[in-house]
């Protein structure tokens, strides 16, 4: 044997050793069931945008998680071939060089090609879409989504799509926004509260900015994400392909009713999306009397 | 804790006469400038704190599992302690209901003990100090005063995070990114707040690794024995290099941030603030012109580099564990030692992979999606080296290698689930999801706290003299290998599906209602699992606790020095080691893992012995 000076062996129990390996493997088999039940794509929400990026998005989606579970059931079955057969008790020699095949180089070396891959052909693509290759405005519905401590504003224009003029001097309490109320877009715009809604089929084009703190515009079922970040206006876009109504999360921490600040998205027929727009300009009377 | 060979094996002990005196209590264990005391300080401190952010975190999950229902027993207590704005009454009329500002509070101070007070002063304070000067054969550490010095800002830095529970408004309740604007408001009218010491808290924290990560970039170039070549270097002091150099070069970023959020919140400065911010209604008065965004490129120029901070000593103790216990030396160390130090490099310019979502375009998001797929490489070439390790192996399942080998899969689990993270256009979705959560507690919890449990059974018999209980260790472990992945593997459900984090009711109002999408009612139902599984895994720890005390003076005494049969210089010490270490001249021949060397006549060949008994090979087994 190989241990003739073990005067103490405090850490051997051979006997309960299998039994252990045994209650090990049990716990394994579950976990990797579990793992496996739950790391899925299979859980992602229902996509209903038809922008090109969000199709690609799902997809990544897909394909990292199959590379991921290519590799973990991988390891985890030599993983556990090992430990059975190089245990003490089957294997009381070790051997001193181990594996001497480089078959590993090469799994590493497959492992970044498919990396480089996804990043190429899926990840840089999708976000060139996401934040580059916007819509035009004239093609678009185009809002300016404005967070607050604790909802969305959706800020609209109704008939000639221009927004009336911003500017800080103009910011009181009852003018959050800054507006300038000589502006003659100033008419034709209006503010909706946490309820914002869109027509179908139709490339939204947003335009996401915070007055307080940072916040981010999230409608997962969209697969659109924006930080709303004050002193910055970063546009997003989505374009929903089904009716229907979709909760907006806000997905950054904003102060103690960030768990409550959810908005909705509401998908619209375009006949309908003009009679909310008319009502809107109608009521309102301008946005003086739309927020708030 | 160290007392017993202290003086005897003094007297023949070859460095100085500095000590010649016994030193008493106060020098001896509070003012101690002996890497193993302040090791131990470290560690017993840092333990605490983990515990203590744990509990925190087990407040918040009951109120996630129920949301507006009292904490059982501990509401009543923290209602006393922490009064009517923290903690009110539900609508029978019982106390204990968390209010929003605590549960953010203790969401902000988890994060912040977890990894500036408990896992890093662990993994590096604790562990690095006993154990580096121990494996390089060094007497103490180069600058001992610097070290001491390190441990008071580390533990000044803790009081004035504790201390900040009890002041009015509460503590820092930002996150543990104290994210600028929300960091300047969030305090309401309380000047200083939460925050205040929150900042002069890590003010105080960075100041304690700094001075503890220059101290260890000297000892392991300055000190190491004679003989010890960098390539005979055991992993865990390479671990421990470069994790020095992550501290050294990463975290004066935040300290200068710090100091400039602390301006801005107190001295009216606009570093961070921009133009035009109205609160609640109000224009606020600042001058603004600052950028949120500058605070978070500096916060994540520290935060990134600060996740290898947290794994690398993690990789380093498993290395030493696994080695010793399949009785082989560690295949590919090399590759090991070229990984580490090439995530060492990649870690300083991946950071704004955690700002994808602020407006990126897409060349800078290419640059940074780019170096993190980059980084993944080193990091699978280390768990691959340590897979491969274990062909070949004897392996013996004692305690610190169940909690090693469990670390490989735990740490794949987190790595591997980095991958959707990292690619920008997944993370499109999984942004600010449980999905995050879930994959970084999978590294840090059962990867880092599995390794560093490991590390405490395996070098406990150096520090103590005496060993674990084995049977209870066991208990420990895989009642925590369970409960650990009940807590975090039903979280990846959380994410996949789009619950977002940070959520005081657990994502009720979430929930999918007549007419819109949201979450469906079981996503909501795990969160009861979870809580009860995360109430498991604190009852799990019970067995560590006692057994770790227990153990000072009831374990069973080890009879050697070496009772792992062990390579590397630390069990070539007395036990446990006196004032200055080693009680002879120490040289080393050979490399780190000479074990089951052919023609030897043991199957492990220590560092130090000469080369006549094995054949001679220089570090690492040669293989064509």
């Amino acid at each position: 044997m190989n241990n003739p000076s073990s005067d103490q062996k405090p850490t051997e129990s051979s006997a309960s050793g299998g039994l252990f390996f045994l209650f090990g493997l049990a716990v394994v088999a579950v976990f990797t069931w579990f793992a496996f039940t739950s790391i899925s794509p299979a859980h992602l929400p229902i996509n209903v945008s038809s922008a090109p990026q969000s199709k690609g998005i799902d997809q990544l989606i897909w394909l990292v998680h199959l590379l991921m579970a290519v590799l973990f059931i991988g390891w985890l079955l030599y993983f556990f071939y090992t430990i059975f057969r190089f245990r003490k008790e089957r294997n009381p020699k070790a051997d001193y060089v181990g594996v001497r095949s480089h078959a590993s180089t090469w799994l590493e070396g497959i492992v970044a090609i498919i990396e480089g891959v996804l990043l190429v052909g899926f990840a840089i693509p999708i976000w060139a879409n996401a934040s580059y290759n916007f819509p035009q405005e004239k093609d678009s519905t185009v809002i300016k989504v404005i967070a607050q401590q604790f909802k969305w504003n959706g800020w609209y224009t109704s008939i000639n799509g221009k927004f009336a003029k911003q500017d800080r001097h103009f910011v009181s309490p009852d003018n959050p926004f800054g507006l300038d109320k000589t502006d003659p877009n100033f008419k034709d715009n209006f503010f909706v509260s946490s309820d914002l809604v869109v027509p179908i089929n139709k490339p939204v084009l947003a335009y996401v900015s915070s007055l307080d703190v940072i916040h981010c515009f999230k409608v997962n079922p969209l697969r659109v994400t924006q930080d709303a970040i004050p002193g910055m206006v970063i546009p997003a876009h989505f374009t929903p392909a089904q009716l229907g109504t979709y909760q907006i999360n806000c997905a950054q921490l904003c102060g103690n009713a960030h768990y409550a600040m959810h908005g909705t998205l509401k998908v619209v027929s375009a006949e309908d999306y003009a009679k909310w727009v008319a009502d809107h300009t109608k009521s309102g009377g301008g946005a003086g009397g739309g927020y708030e | 804790m160290q007392a017993s060979t202290h003086t005897d094996s003094h007297s023949h002990d070859a460095h100085g006469g500095h000590d010649h005196h016994e030193p008493g209590f106060w020098q001896k264990y509070i003012f101690s400038t002996d890497h193993k005391v302040i090791g131990i300080q470290y560690g017993i401190t840092s333990l605490m704190f983990l515990f203590f952010g744990f509990l925190l975190m087990l407040c918040m999950r009951w109120q996630m599992a129920n949301p507006g229902q009292p904490i059982p027993v501990v509401g009543s207590w923290l209602h006393a302690i922490l009064g009517d704005e923290m903690v009110a009454k539900d609508a029978q009329g019982r106390v204990g209901v968390m209010m929003p500002d605590l549960y953010n509070s203790f969401g902000a101070m988890h994060g912040t003990i977890m990894v500036f007070l408990a896992i890093v002063p662990l993994a590096f304070g604790a562990f690095g100090n006993f154990v580096t000067p121990l494996q390089i054969g060094a007497c103490d550490m180069t600058f001992p005063r610097i070290n001491m010095v390190s441990y008071q800002c580390y533990f000044l830095g803790g009081v004035l995070m504790l201390a900040s529970f009890f002041i009015p408004g509460g503590a820092a309740k930002s996150g543990w990114t104290s994210y600028s604007p929300l960091a300047t408001v969030a305090g309401g009218g309380h000047h200083p707040d939460g925050q205040t010491f929150w900042l002069i808290g890590m003010v105080a924290l960075i100041t304690s690794s700094l001075l503890g990560a220059v101290n260890f970039i000297t000892t392991i170039i300055q000190l190491r024995a004679k003989g010890l070549t960098w390539m005979r270097m055991p992993f865990f002091v390479w671990a421990q290099f470069v994790t020095g150099f992550l501290l050294l070069l990463a975290f004066p970023p935040l300290e200068a941030a710090g100091v400039l959020q602390l301006a801005d919140n107190m001295l009216g400065t606009s570093f961070f603030l921009p133009t035009g911010l109205v609160v609640s209604g109000q224009p606020m008065h600042v001058s603004g012109g600052g950028s949120p965004l500058l605070w978070q490129h500096l916060f994540w120029f520290l935060g990134h580099p600060e996740v290898y901070v947290l794994i690398l000593p993690g990789m380093g103790i498993v290395t030493e564990i696994i080695a010793n216990n399949t009785r082989k030396p560690i295949w590919g160390y090399r590759s090991l030692v070229y990984a580490i130090m090439g995530i060492g490099f990649l870690s300083f310019i991946v950071w704004a992979h955690h700002m994808y979502l602020t407006g990126m375009g897409t060349k800078i998001s290419t640059f940074f999606q780019t170096t993190t797929m980059m980084i993944s490489i080193p990091s699978v070439i280390i768990l691959t080296a340590l897979f491969i390790s274990l062909w070949g192996g004897s392996m013996r399942f004692n305690t610190p290698m169940l909690f090693a080998l469990a670390f490989l899969p735990m740490f794949g689990v987190g790595g591997l689930t980095g991958l959707p993270l990292g690619f920008n256009a997944s993370d499109i979705f999984l942004h600010d999801t449980y999905y995050v959560i879930a994959h970084f507690h999978y590294v840090v919890a059962p990867g880092t706290i599995f390794a560093l449990f490991a590390g405490i059974y395996y070098w406990y018999p150096k520090a103590t003299g005496r060993m674990m209980n084995e049977f209870w260790g066991r208990v420990h472990f895989g009642l925590s290998f369970i409960f650990m992945n009940l807590v975090f593997m039903p979280m990846f459900i959380q994410g996949m599906e789009g619950m977002s984090r940070r959520m005081y009711d657990g994502g009720a109002s979430y929930a999918a209602a007549a007419g819109s999408t949201g979450l469906g009612a079981f996503v909501i139902g795990l969160n009861k699992n979870i809580t009860y599984a995360a109430f498991g895994l604190g009852l799990a720890q019970i067995p560590f606790i006692i057994n770790f005390f227990w153990s000072i003076t009831k374990g069973k005494k080890v009879t050697s020095d070496n009772p792992w049969h062990a390579t590397t210089l630390e069990w070539q010490t007395p036990t446990p080691p006196p004032h200055g270490n080693f009680d002879k001249e120490i040289e080393v021949f050979r490399g780190p893992y000479e074990y089951s060397v052919p023609g030897a006549p043991t199957d492990y060949t220590t560092q130090n012995e000469p080369d006549k008994q094995a054949p001679l090979t220089h570090g690492n087994p040669v293989r064509s």
